[in-house]
């Protein structure tokens, strides 16, 4: 369950940033992005998929939160 | 030689592996790569922050170096104590030459080296007792220090001493900030981790010391120029640029920073962060927590700093984006005049780096403004969110190497043939001895600033100094001479 550093771009794409790894990689798509809620499977553009239970209303970014892996 | 083509590049590493046993060099071969500016991710061609081979020769420091030689210890206005024996200070002491204002010794301590000094019974009964009473001494022997950090080296994490339990003890006593620093040496697989262990430290034990304090007046232009060392001056370089279209600098990290600045920079409106690989940690904790926006910038050569300062000025409004103009307009003539003047005697001239955070991609402009290129480049400890940005800076088919071992540079240069090598002191000998011109690109080779348009008239007078000094053709003894005058160039034959 890393914590992972949500923040938007220069160019307005989402950046996934895990600090423990050192990994930052760009959000390809989310499952869940509506006005209401925000989460569900998140696939970034390496092909890895992680899991954050839907938040709602959804959250601002840049902001801090706790995914997991989705196998 | 001419510029090697990718084949003959791929042929060149896979040459220059042949010496390594089978697993030496599969691990190796992960760590050189051929550049090809089209791949988006680094990771698919190169690997980066993995534990170096025992047996090749590294350049690379300790977290301890990370902590206490980059992030904190030109903080002037604290007192940075090496808790353990007495080396890791002293051969680190005043090195990289981080410049500062004050009085050393009395309001300031850039280049004072603090130590518990421990002996064996330290080791044995443990050395808090002794950490308390070097605090103690230290402010009855220094009390216009604004706080204290303990560095703590090698031995401390080794016997498991309470340096956090002390810090708090003695932070409440003399109503100063003391922040305990976990950055043992032993940690992570080079200075990278140091750096990260310093900002986190930072971040618990100095950011959040004013929040709910109102009193500081803040402007809209309020800017903090993170991750400039001020080396030779370079901070100082950048800063008049900043503040000549009209920004205000509220904040140096941490080259000629101090305490207050660091607790400050929380209510800036934009961090602007010039090494990424030592404070980027920092620069996102602040946006997350304080929704202070951060943008990285490059002040090397006036192509860079032109762009950087108008990214820059797009954050704010259109006195300042006209600010930023003025100050372009202004240094033209000033840039143009060294160009001219040193562009012919360096046209065509190659080059090869091996730096450290983030030189290896943030000096490419300023060697292609005076018609230069750079044909190899790598990081000591830089991760792969380094190389991402490193491979759309480097032309196609040069070399990229991440952690080169000494034999692997030494047989590069040979074949690749450079006319200038930037890298550090270790290097240095190796190459001037085998005829190559070489510049130290940590320290500048202790001259400076290389930042900002002052520092590209010293930073392109250094190389011509070097490149075109007429040392080099005086390698060989003169019975060795060739006809024409011409030396042999001595890598060809070593």
């Amino acid at each position: 369950m890393p914590s992972v550093m949500i923040r938007k771009s220069d160019t307005g794409a989402l950046l996934f940033y895990v600090a423990k790894k050192d990994m930052e990689e760009t959000i390809a798509s989310v499952e869940t992005d509506t006005p209401e809620a925000w989460g569900g499977r998140v696939e970034l553009t390496d092909g890895s998929q992680w899991y954050l239970d839907p938040i709602s209303p959804p959250p601002r970014f840049p902001t801090t939160l706790r995914f997991t892996r989705a196998a | 030689m001419s510029t090697l083509t990718r084949e003959e590049t791929l042929e060149l590493i896979q040459e220059v592996l042949e010496v390594y046993p089978d697993k030496a060099k599969k691990e190796r071969a992960k760590h050189l790569a051929v550049n090809d500016p089209t791949v988006e991710q680094s990771k698919k061609c190169i690997i980066s922050n993995r534990k170096s081979l025992p047996g090749v020769m590294t350049v690379r420091g300790c977290a301890y170096a990370g902590s206490k030689g980059v992030v904190w210890g030109p903080i002037k206005d604290m007192i940075h104590i090496s808790h353990g024996p007495v080396g890791c200070g002293q051969y680190s002491r005043a090195g990289r030459r981080n410049y500062y204002v004050g009085m050393t010794g009395i309001n300031t301590f850039g280049t004072m080296n603090f130590t518990s000094d421990f002996q064996e019974k330290d080791i044995v009964f443990g050395g808090d007792k002794k950490l308390d009473k070097l605090i103690s001494e230290i402010e009855s022997l220094f009390p216009l220090s604004k706080g204290i950090s303990v560095q703590s080296e090698c031995p401390i994490g080794l016997i498991g001493d309470d340096i956090e339990a002390v810090a708090k003890k003695k932070s409440k006593e003399l109503e100063k900030p003391v922040v305990p620093v976990r950055c043992e040496g032993f940690r992570g697989v080079s200075q990278s981790l140091g750096h990260h262990i310093a900002n986190d430290a930072i971040r618990d034990w100095v950011i959040g010391n004013r929040d709910g304090d109102e009193s500081f007046a803040t402007t809209p232009y309020d800017v903090a120029v993170i991750g400039d060392y001020n080396i030779g001056g370079d901070a100082w370089s950048s800063r008049i640029l900043l503040e000549e279209m009209g920004l205000r600098v509220v904040a140096q990290w941490s080259g000629d920073g101090t305490l207050s600045e660091m607790e400050l920079t929380p209510k800036v409106k934009l961090n602007l962060i010039h090494c990424y690989r030592s404070m980027n940690y920092i620069s996102r904790h602040m946006e997350v927590k304080y929704g202070v926006p951060w943008m990285e910038y490059n002040f090397f050569g006036p192509t860079k700093i032109a762009e950087s300062l108008r990214k820059i000025a797009a954050f704010f409004d259109e006195t300042i984006q006209a600010g930023a103009e003025q100050v372009i307009a202004k240094y033209t003539a000033e840039y143009e005049a060294i160009i001219a003047k040193y562009r012919p005697r360096l046209e065509g001239k190659r080059v090869m780096l091996y730096v450290g955070g983030l030189r290896p991609r943030h000096v490419i402009g300023a060697y292609e403004d005076l018609g230069m290129e750079v044909v190899g480049t790598g990081y000591e400890f830089g991760h792969n969110d380094d190389y991402d940005r490193t491979m759309k800076e480097m032309g196609n088919a040069t070399l990229l190497y991440d952690d080169i071992t000494g034999y692997e540079f030494e047989e590069f240069v040979k074949k690749v043939k450079p006319d200038l090598v930037g890298s550090g002191i270790k290097e240095k000998y190796i190459f001037q001895k085998m005829g190559i011109p070489f510049r130290q690109m940590h320290s500048w080779d202790y001259s400076g600033p290389y930042h900002g348009y002052d520092g590209f008239a010293i930073f392109a007078r250094d190389m011509d100094m070097t490149i075109n000094n007429p040392c080099w053709k005086q390698m060989r003894a003169s019975w060795q001479q060739l006809a024409t005058g011409e030396a042999l160039p001595l890598a060809a034959s070593a």
